[in-house]
């Protein structure tokens, strides 16, 4: 058993499913209080999973092991990444639920099921120690995510969730028949040991492609992105944070769990692959977000910017970059997440999310502009926020790997800076259009209660964020010493020439 | 005692900036203003203590930051003799705007978030000053930049305004991004971001050479440079200049304390701390030195020729910031830090009292509508008048001089002695230092003497109409109570228009005073005045032995900046015309600009005419933002534009998602079940590739 004494991941995953099934034969009301009842409980379970999380204990704690049939079993645990993976999870369920509150009117009780349902898969992907029971978990995640799309979406939802639907079929279906080559030569399913499993170096390449497509898309990497800006333009408010949020972290997820432990010579060889693609997605995606007239878009465009810092970050090989692209996540899942819901507090009171219908609000909306300030800031990166300290290391880890990257990178602080000001200035600054914008209330103490908890999260992390990289910590250690046999080194390589020192003014010290 | 220098703006900034509305004016003004004036009467004793040398250098450690394998960060307050200098310069300037603010803001809609603004700059600038290590260092780096940002768009309804904020934070995060890759390779390279243990180790590594982007270059070179990109965008040197001018949109204390006594001090402060660093690669050094006199000479021959006075004291800080830049360039960090001390007071000084005259001329800013206030607002003139003494360097030497007399003369002698590029960099200097003289008389002469021309003013027409409608003769309360209703106002205060080569001259403009009266401020802005009267009339003289002196200066720096012992003995023993160069050229200047605003007052425009295209060539600041426009904005958007609809909806979608679409709607009957029940189908593909997965892997 574990150090709480109880099968504590389990009951994680039962409560959001129990509670989804309860939905379903609900009313409206009582949906949403159930709904808020099953996050929260599961909210107090993450904390007390991460209290009791052992630093010094063995890399996967609170493991479960049962046997199902032939090799399938209902495998569990977790280490450092996947607990802070978890908690955001759990932290921003509850927050999406009562965001939903008012604004989902229609089929509650179903909307409430689905969120719940999603909430047990997703926590089942960074549980999941069993390969199948990863897949299925996985790629199940997608599901409830349509129909939020689908269901609750905007107008254009069935075309956005069709490209969706396109994009990551592809990938499953690679991924599966690479899980079950895997399978055959390896002869097990369960994921720790496949982490040290060395796959003959010939194969590693297919193998890595394979799952490079399933995770290139959830990431979204350039060019497989085009279909979050329309998932996320259709989706509900609360739908946008959990896919922004959480969905996108699988993609990460992935490359650290799967990609870099499990084909580290692969990894190293299509680094140029990577590398290559997040730079453009950096450069591109960044002017692309610098035209946009849809706050969603603009926002959805600059996900995949941030995106791309966290593969630049994982596959610099050395810790800074790695322990960088991990913050990186946890840091864009607060503040994409809390941006998805500034757009979310003016879209339930004007209903539109053209950037030009707004402006000044200021004026009116003084509470709701200091927030959406303070995330505009976090996500530029300015110091002191989440987000610094993961663009920061995921940059340094980059420059020792390559100075190309590292350049090339850091013009996305310049231009983030750009379309995200030019974004702020444009609904908070300036005139209001009409005496409709003008007139428009601040965040009512609801909208209040989902802010602050954010707020508080995103200076923690900016402030203080050795509480969220403590825990990953030792993992990163040993992901490292699985890849350092790989790792291809950078291109800076100091020397020292033969032609002595210049001298420095005399009297420099 | 300097965590609560440090930490009490911060507190004080929460305090303000949450209780905004509901705690009201007063308690916001009073909780921001006394922390800062707390701040400064405890920074003083600490800079006192480093002047008699009983004081060593110490860190305060705070909290751990950042632990990521052999990069530790730390939150941490490091105190010498440069953070001292800089802690009285920051706390002692920022509590006397925040006092100058009680009167100058007075009608202002939003004074908590004024206050708690100005008070969150101060503690980003103290994070700079104190920062043991880069990380902390940009930390407080961006955070001025956002308060800057905050505070020039601070009247946010303005257009103009919000366009120079976003234009100040972009320009600055091109210098950020030049900084950032310098933090970067200095961990490269010496494998740790604290900077003692950098400084400690840069002379083991000068000479080494490393490859960037494909080249093999000289490493302290690459580093010194990458991190004076940052230094050029924060101090707003030729090239990442522009976003300075068009900061004037914010409220006069704004720019007195952030746009010419402090943020913008932060990149010299910053080769300053580095010298070290900086003296380990001459290239890097004379690019420092090229930069800042090429610097000096632009913003100064921009200078001449503008019209806003808010924008002459601009761009004369731009060029005092080169002065500061090549004083490093040379080696004489001393001199540097000594003309960022003298020139935070004097600037300051020039500034509010520009405050002090916007005011009193209800925010009228075109210098072509001033004159004959000296008699109107004499605490005012004399203010102004020290100011413009201490920045052109009046003095006589060994007797006594004004402040700028002995921090300006340093680093033009230290440029002379240091010799090499120094040379040109003196010339240069000595040429800026008779068109410094020039502008900054002219602003005296055309506000303070000669005729009124008020009446052409359509401030002053509406403050007159005004002040007639309602029965009111003499109401400067009035008058300024009405100003500050921005929405009737929408251009209350700014740069003023963009500058046009047909704008009326001085002769143009109508003269007369249309019955406007202009009355001196409130105490609580002319007591800053008077304050930094002081310190533009004594700082050079009391601290010149502690910061240039040849045998003192040793001992106050006490190693906190490279102290180049030699250059300053060098530098006293310049042949005598070097040290009279400055002071005949400054009388130069003056002759010129009392020839042209007062004796013949229609020179000015004949000079324009005979030589239209330098002066529009001037009063188009040399045509950069027109250059940049067409060259970084407008491209970004129209490529952004172009990957949007081409690449993106033109390229991926087509062939991809939508081409796959097309396809398969070809084939039919099998595509209209997966349209009429896509989630299902999906559902059902991934069910039966489990099942046969399942299956296999039971059978294997």
């Amino acid at each position: 058993m574990n150090q709480l004494g109880f099968p504590v991941l389990s009951l994680m995953l039962a409560v959001p499913f129990a509670a989804a099934i309860a939905c379903l034969f609900s009313s409206a009301q009582t949906a949403r209080w159930l709904a808020l009842a099953a996050t929260l409980v599961d909210l107090l379970l993450g904390i007390l999973l991460w209290i009791n999380y052992d630093l010094a204990g063995p890399q996967w704690q609170f493991t479960e092991h049962v046997d199902l049939f032939g090799r399938f079993a209902w495998a569990l645990g977790i280490d450092g990444i996947a607990l802070m993976l978890i908690m955001l999870s759990v932290f921003l369920m509850p927050i999406c639920i009562a965001a939903s509150w008012e604004a989902i009117q229609k089929r509650v009780p179903e909307y409430m099921a689905a969120f719940l349902l999603m909430e047990t898969l997703m926590i089942g992907v960074f549980t999941a120690q069993d390969l199948f029971l990863f897949y299925i978990m996985f790629e199940a995640g997608l599901i409830p995510m349509y129909l939020i799309i689908g269901i609750w979406g905007g107008a254009r939802r069935i075309y956005a969730s069709y490209k969706f639907f396109l994009y990551t079929l592809l990938g499953s279906v690679l991924m599966l028949v690479a899980m079950l080559w895997m399978v055959r030569e390896a002869g097990t399913t369960d994921i720790p040991t496949l982490m040290n499993y060395d796959f003959p170096v010939h194969a590693q390449t297919w193998l890595f492609l394979a799952f490079f497509a399933s995770f290139a898309v959830k990431m979204p990497m350039w060019p497989v992105h085009t279909w979050l800006p329309d998932a996320h333009v259709e989706a509900p408010t609360a739908g946008s944070v959990i896919l922004a949020g959480v969905l996108l972290k699988m993609g990460g997820y992935g490359f650290i769990r799967f990609s870099l432990p499990m084909f580290p010579e692969a990894s190293a060889q299509l680094m140029w692959l990577v590398f290559g693609l997040s730079m453009v997605a950096v450069v591109y995606t960044s002017l692309v977000a610098l035209v946009q007239e849809d706050m969603k878009k603009l926002i959805a465009y600059s996900s995949v910017a941030h995106m791309a810092f966290v593969t630049i970050g994982l596959f610099a090989f050395n810790r800074q970059g790695i322990e960088g692209g991990l913050m990186v996540m946890l840091g864009h899942g607060l503040v994409s997440g809390a941006l998805f819901l500034c757009v979310g507090v003016i879209y339930d009171r004007l209903h539109t999310r053209e950037i030009a219908r707004y402006g000044g609000l200021s004026n009116n909306m003084p509470k709701y502009a200091l927030f959406f300030l303070l995330f505009t800031m976090a996500s530029v990166g300015l110091p002191g926020t989440s987000n610094f300290v993961g663009e920061f290391l995921s940059l340094v880890g980059a420059y020792h790997a390559s100075s190309w990257v590292a350049f090339v990178a850091t013009t996305g602080v310049i231009l983030g800076a750009a379309y995200m000001l030019y974004l702020y200035r444009r609904v908070a600054y300036g005139e209001a259009p009409n005496a409709e914008v003008a007139s428009l209330p601040d965040l009512s103490a609801r909208e209040l209660a989902i802010m602050v908890p954010l707020a508080l999260s995103v200076l923690w992390m900016g402030v203080y964020p050795e509480s969220f990289l403590a825990p990953m910590r030792r993992d990163v250690g040993s992901l490292l010493a699985r890849i350092e046999r790989a790792n291809p080194g950078g291109d800076a390589k100091i020397a020292f020439g033969h032609r002595p020192a210049p001298a420095a003014h005399e009297g420099a010290h | 005692m300097i965590k609560l220098i440090v930490f009490l703006p911060l507190l004080a900034a929460i305090v303000a900036g949450l209780g905004n509305r509901s705690i009201g004016n007063t308690a916001a003004k009073l909780v921001t203003t006394g922390a800062l004036f707390v701040a400064c009467a405890l920074s003083w004793p600490i800079f006192v203590g480093f002047l008699t040398g009983s004081r060593e250098a110490f860190v305060e450690p705070v909290l751990t930051f950042i632990r990521s394998g052999d990069l530790n960060v730390d939150w941490a307050l490091r105190v010498d003799a440069l953070t001292a200098v800089m802690l009285v310069v920051v706390t002692t300037v920022s509590a006397l705007v925040h006092l100058y603010s009680w009167g100058y803001m007075a009608e202002d809609d939003s004074q908590p978030r004024f206050f708690a603004y100005l008070s969150l700059f101060t503690f980003a600038m103290l994070m700079l000053v104190t920062s043991d290590n880069l990380v902390q260092m940009f930390f407080g780096w961006e955070g001025v930049g956002l308060a800057s940002y905050l505070l020039i768009g601070f009247w946010y309804y303005k257009p103009s305004a919000n366009a120079a904020a976003i234009k100040a934070f972009v320009v600055n995060r091109v210098g950020d991004f030049g900084f950032s890759l310098g933090i970067f390779g200095v961990f490269l390279v010496f494998g740790t971001v604290s900077i003692p243990a950098i400084l400690a180790a840069a002379p083991g590594m000068a000479g080494s050479t490393i490859g960037f982007l494909g080249h093999r270059v000289d490493t302290m070179t690459l580093l010194c440079l990458l991190l004076f990109i940052g230094a050029m965008g924060k101090s707003a040197q030729l090239g990442l200049h522009t976003w300075l001018p068009d900061a004037m949109e914010g409220p006069t204390p704004v720019s007195a304390l952030i746009h010419a006594a402090t943020m913008v001090t932060a990149g010299v402060f910053m080769v300053c701390r580095l010298s070290p660093l900086f003296e380990t690669s001459h290239v890097a050094l004379g690019v420092v030195t090229f930069i800042g006199a090429a610097t000096c000479l632009f913003a100064a021959t921009v200078g001449t020729v503008q019209n806003d006075i808010k924008r002459v004291i601009a761009y004369s800080t731009c060029s005092q910031l080169g002065y500061m830049f090549f004083a490093a360039g040379v080696g004489a960090y001393g001199a540097a830090m000594f003309h960022l001390f003298t020139h935070a007071f004097f600037k300051a000084l020039l500034f509010l009292g520009a405050g002090s005259v916007i005011h009193a001329m209800h925010h009228e800013q075109d210098m072509r509508y001033y004159g004959a206030l000296r008699k109107h607002i004499p605490i005012t003139f004399w203010a102004m008048t020290a100011g413009t003494l201490a920045i052109t360097g009046v003095g006589i030497i060994d007797v006594f001089g004004f402040a700028g007399f002995y921090s300006k003369d340093a680093i033009l002698e230290a440029a002379y002695a240091s010799g090499g590029g120094g040379r040109i960099a003196f010339i240069v200097g000595i040429f800026v230092a008779l068109l410094t003289s020039f502008y900054s008389w002219r602003l005296v002469f055309l506000t303070f003497f000669g005729k009124a021309r008020w009446a052409g003013s359509e401030h002053i027409q509406h403050a007159v109409h005004d002040a007639h409608g309602h029965g009111h003769d003499h109401g400067h309360d009035h008058a300024h109570a009405h100003d500050a209703h921005h929405d009737a106002h929408p251009d209350a205060e700014g740069a003023g228009s963009e500058p046009h080569a047909h704008d009326p001259g001085v002769e143009q403009v109508k003269h007369g005073t249309a019955g406007y009266h202009p009355h001196e401020s409130p105490w609580t802005m002319l007591v800053p005045l008077g304050v930094l009267t002081l310190g533009a009339i004594f700082a050079g003289y009391i601290f010149s032995p502690y910061f240039v002196g040849a045998e003192t200066g040793g001992a106050f720096w006490k190693g906190s900046i490279a102290f180049n012992e030699h250059l300053m003995h060098a530098m006293h023993g310049v042949p005598l015309w070097v040290k009279l160069a400055p002071a005949a050229v400054m009388l130069t200047g003056l002759a010129i600009a009392w020839w042209g605003y007062i004796a013949d007052t229609g020179m000015p425009a004949r000079f324009t005419s005979t030589f239209q295209l330098l002066y529009k060539f001037l009063l188009n600041k040399w045509y950069f933002d027109e250059l940049y426009h067409a060259v970084f904005v407008v491209p970004a958007f129209a490529i952004g534009r172009f990957l949007w609809k081409r690449g993106d909806q033109g390229t991926i979608d087509r062939f991809g998602p939508d081409g796959a679409a097309a396809l398969v709607s070809a084939g039919g009957v099998l595509t209209r079940k997966l349209q009429s029940g896509y989630v299902y189908t999906y559902a059902l593909v991934m069910l039966l590739g489990l099942a046969g997965a399942a299956t296999w892997a039971m059978a294997s």
